[in-house]
């Protein structure tokens, strides 16, 4: 094992990664790097192989309908080298992840409390007390109110921006290096998400804690990720700092996302500019770029070729053969980009 | 094709290949049904069991005409012959009639009797069930209410009483077996309906000003009618053997006529003599409600929507 | 799109001129009995005494957190459930009453849903669900299929590859296309959208909003937009209603509503949404814990538990929904003077 400080190993890297459920390539080539300590957003559409991507950090697969191909490192562990007996115990030890539906990570018969003393001396040796001050603890940390009652609470018994903390908690109980999270915010109202993504920053600046964020919502990645990569149809198109994703994006179908929200209208009323056409159906994947058919940049050598990843700035990548017009693009301001949706 | 990114695509590359401009299909849809038809044609279990269940209604329609022997004639002289025998190829029964001559004619009894108490049930339970799930309220309580009262009895039991109580023969026994069956499909389409109910396009069909008949008729029929449905073909099965059971009682049919619970209950003193000539009927009610029982399991796999 | 028959002049309905709101709400009360052991029978309190004007040719937004009563209230609105009490005016007519029942009312109002699979029926084509409302008020079925047909046009949906085929065949955008096209089919003048763009991605959320805007402008429809997305309310209304525990907080043009919120209810609701600026992130949430529940909801304000300007005052007096502004009124005791709330403006002595 590597020193868990080493500054040269990062706390997740996916080389190559491929994940395919029969004939269709969900994740088509993937590479991605999340340095200690920081927090990362995947975002993209339904179907762009987001939430696939973050799952197979820890493998939650049927083996027998899916085929992952290339590297997986997470917490100084080869994912997929991992045996039955080091997976689960590297699933929830060093690894966790917390869903979008709370519901269905408790199990509805055993207390809160409970639940995470058994997962915290599943993973230790640690006698019962122990265990529960440490459950206590962690309700605490996460910022649920009246701690000590609600760790006897069942989790129909909490609300849901309740449940999601709890789960957080959860999650946190073998103090993982990782935490993952698939959409966690999507269920919830505006006032509670708001709420469980500043807890999630709290989380990563006290505990060092590293974080790849999923999320359909790109506001909701931006307030918690340093990082943003966006996927489309299985693949990385942008990765970047927010900060370059939000100011400066090289991307075509990341313009795309930042032009369709109903904030950046030009004037109440007028008309939103929007991506036409819908994404690839990925069982019959086009050659070349995904994207290409419903890009306002694309030419002839977009449908032939699969863009090359160009790094546009240190650590700003993006896979697209016409970055500097997509970018020039943008920062001509918001003008009509696209003829109307197909 | 894309250039392979990893030297692990490389051997997948043949398999992901799809023809890189095939034009998108735009195939007009085969509707519902047919899209359960094509995926029930495609699972092998459910046709075997449909096949069988086919060649036994052959039989059972052409049995008159088709039988080796005479099906009531016995001889004294050849009781009870083994399977493989010269003469009678699945044996003889305990009076000296031909098995295979008897099993093919009674197919047609029991598959009757294991069809129509069900059909019928289907009319009636449905009715009840559906009503009482899309109207709700006060009519759902004293119509589901009623129901439980049936279900407090156990089926066998119920059928047997019912049987007793009305004596015994064919009309008798597809009553009482009807009887049975009215409140389990009931039960069912009362709960497949009030899920449907629910539904938003149900409220939108509200919405759109048309009456409630025409709701029922038009919005929930097609939606409930298949699940409903493929339990009821699952209850085939039990009819059949709960008929061979009353038949087996003498509240069913009555000798001579072949049935095959019947002849399970009178060649029941050859089992030390024959014993597989004496289980050939119990066999034949086994393989004929396995086959319904698994082509209703197909039929509700076909019929699951997948989004 | 002339296609579509008898469209065109939104204001032949009309009866009672512009100015006249389309629909009229005052009152409106629902409230569910909760059946929850032997204690005392409780209510949960979905809608609790709500008025509102829906001006004819706008965009009404509705916003609020779940359990406010908005999606209650849509479904008061449109007679799927039951109002206890309440006054309801279509165009200046009590809907129910001898002048406007239910069944003339709802040809005129119509409601796309949130789930656009769970709204269309898995067992009907697209062609067949559009169809299915012209059909069962007379069109024949002939002109019926047609009009489905136009309509699909209309929303973007190539007839010849849709028509015939089934929900689960399409994708969710298109699904609320479809959506879109049926509740147009009875050729209403309002149409209530029930978070009809929540459930889909951001980019076809995009399309579908623009093709409300188009057929607004084409048919002169009125629109319901019920959201908890205050970014697409903005985008899309003309005024907003923002509702808290079942009574309105807060009501008037957006722009007001939105720029300048009078309730501190809506201004937390506004500090809650991602600031997509990562140079200014949000720092603190202005509101903690989840939104209350709507059985036995505080008394006086319902808010002030949760209010960062809460005085006694507040836990006493229920504030009345009073103008703020021209057009803007707030319920909250701190913008009303002479409330007795210490933030409240000194009282304008009438000239």
């Amino acid at each position: 094992m590597t020193l868990p400080t080493a500054p040269m190993v990062p706390a997740v890297e996916l080389t190559g990664l491929r994940v395919a459920f029969g004939k269709t390539q969900v994740v088509d080539g993937v590479d991605l790097r999340l340095e200690r300590g920081q927090a990362l957003a995947l975002i993209g559409e339904s179907g762009s192989g987001k939430s696939v991507t973050l799952r197979a950090i820890l493998r939650l697969f049927p083996a027998g309908r899916s085929r992952i191909e290339g590297h997986i490192q997470a917490a100084g562990r080869d994912v997929l080298a991992l045996d039955k007996r080091a997976l689960s115990e590297f699933r929830g030890g060093d690894v966790s992840m917390i869903f979008q539906e709370p519901l269905l990570a408790f199990d509805p018969v055993y207390t809160v409390g409970q639940q995470i003393i058994e997962a915290i001396r599943r993973h230790e040796t640690i006698s019962q007390a122990d265990a529960r001050a440490r459950a206590l603890a962690l309700l605490e940390r996460v910022r649920i109110p009246s701690p000590e009652r609600r760790l006897d609470n069942y989790p129909h018994e909490m609300s849901g921006g309740m449940r999601q903390r709890a789960m957080i908690a959860l999650a946190l109980s073998c103090r993982p290096q990782v935490l993952l999270a698939d959409e966690p915010t999507t269920a919830l109202d505006a006032t509670v998400q708001i709420q469980v993504l500043l807890l999630l920053r709290e989380l990563q600046r006290d505990l060092g804690l590293s974080i790849v964020i999923v999320t359909h919502d790109l506001g909701a990645a931006v307030e918690v990720a340093d990082r943003i990569a966006v996927m489309y149809a299985g693949k990385i198109v942008e990765t970047g700092t927010a900060r370059e994703i939000v100011r400066d994006p090289h991307h075509p179908y990341t313009i795309g996302l930042l032009r369709s929200r109903a904030e950046g209208a030009l004037a109440k009323g007028s008309r939103l500019e929007t991506i036409p056409g819908s994404p690839p159906d990925l069982a019959n994947r086009p050659p070349g770029c995904p994207f290409a058919p419903r890009c306002f940049l694309a030419g002839d050598r977009c449908h032939r070729e699969m863009p090359p990843v160009a790094e546009v700035s240190p650590g700003h990548k993006v896979a697209c053969w016409h970055t500097e017009d997509a970018a020039a693009a943008y920062r001509a301001g918001p003008t009509p980009l696209a003829v109307e949706m197909a | 094709m894309t250039a392979p990114l990893t030297a692990a695509s490389v051997a997948l590359d043949g398999n992901l290949a799809a023809p890189p401009d095939a034009p998108e299909a735009f195939v007009a849809s085969r509707g519902f049904w047919g899209h359960v038809g094509h995926r029930l044609v495609r699972d092998p279990v459910a046709m075997t069991a449909g096949a069988v269940i086919l060649i036994v209604v052959a039989i059972a329609v052409l049995s008159p005409w088709i039988t080796p022997m005479d099906p009531y004639k016995g001889s004294m002289l050849r009781r009870l012959k083994p399977v493989g025998d010269a003469t009678y190829w699945l044996g003889s029964d305990e009076l000296g009639r031909d098995m295979i001559s008897r099993l093919m004619l009674g197919s047609r009894l029991s598959l009757f009797m294991g069809v129509t108490p069900v059909l019928i049930a289907f009319v009636i339970g449905s009715s009840i069930g559906i009503l009482a799930g899309y109207v709700g309220g006060w009519t759902n309580t004293i119509l589901m209410r009623t129901i439980d009262v049936f279900f407090a009895f156990p089926s066998v039991l119920l059928a047997i009483a019912l049987s007793g109580a009305l004596g015994a023969g064919i009309f008798n026994s597809i009553v009482s077996l009807t009887c049975v069956f009215v409140p389990q499909i009931a039960r069912v389409a009362e709960s497949v309906t009030t899920g449907i109910r629910k539904r938003d396009y149900i409220d939108a069909a509200k919405l759109s000003g048309a009456s409630a008949l025409t709701i029922m008729r038009v919005q929930v029929l097609g939606n409930v009618v298949g699940p409903i449905f493929v339990y009821s073909t699952s209850l085939i099965s039990v009819s059949m053997i709960l008929a061979s059971g009353l038949s087996f009682l003498g509240l069913g049919v009555r000798p001579p006529e072949p049935e095959w619970g019947l002849m399970l209950n009178t060649l029941r003193t050859a089992i030390y003599v024959n014993p597989v000539v004496a289980a050939l009927p119990g066999l034949a009610i086994f393989i004929v409600s396995i086959s319904f029982n698994l082509f209703s399991d197909g039929l509700r796999n076909a019929m699951e929507i997948r989004q | 799109m002339s296609v579509i028959p008898s469209s065109p002049d939104p204001f032949a309905a009309d009866r009672g001129g512009p100015a006249q709101p389309l629909l009229s709400v005052s009152g409106l009360v629902k409230h569910f009995p909760v059946r929850k052991g032997t204690g005392p029978k409780r209510v949960v309190r979905a809608v609790d005494g709500v008025d509102f004007d829906v001006l004819k040719g706008e965009t009404l937004g509705i916003v609020g957190e779940s359990g406010c009563g908005k999606s209650t209230t849509a479904k008061l609105l449109m007679g799927l459930i039951e109002r206890d009490t309440g006054d309801m005016l279509y165009d200046g007519q009590a809907i129910g009453g001898r002048a406007m029942p239910w069944r003339s009312y709802r040809r005129q109002a119509q409601m796309v849903f949130q789930d656009s699979y769970a709204s269309l029926n898995p067992r009907m084509t697209v062609e067949q669900s559009i169809a299915f409302g012209p059909k069962v008020n007379g069109v024949p079925g002939r002109q019926a299929v047609e009009r489905a047909r136009a309509l699909l046009a209309r929303v973007g949906l190539e007839p010849k590859r849709f028509a015939g085929r089934y929900p689960h065949e399409i994708s969710g955008g298109q699904r609320q296309r479809v959506n879109i096209a049926r509740a147009l089919a009875l050729e209403p003048r309002l149409v209530l959208l029930d978070e009809a763009v929540s459930a889909l991605d951001k980019s076809v959320e995009a399309q579908v909003l623009n093709l409300l805007l188009d057929l607004k402008a084409e048919f002169g429809l009125t629109y319901i937009f019920i959201s908890h997305d205050l970014n697409v309310v903005r985008f899309i209304s003309d005024r907003v209603m923002v509702m808290y525990l079942g009574r309105v907080a807060e009501i008037g043009p957006s722009d007001s509503v939105l720029a300048a919120p009078g309730h501190p209810y809506t201004q937390a609701l506004l500090a809650s949404m991602p600031s997509l600026d990562p140079d200014n992130r949000t720092q603190k949430a202005l509101l903690a814990g989840d939104p209350p529940n709507p059985i036995d909801p505080p008394g006086g304000c319902r808010f002030h538990p949760r209010c960062a300007l809460a005085e006694g005052v507040c836990g006493q007096v229920e504030p009345p929904l009073d103008p703020v502004m021209t057009l803007h009124r707030v319920a909250c005791l701190a913008r009303q003077p002479g409330s007795g709330h210490s933030a409240a403006p000194a009282q304008v002595l009438a000239a």
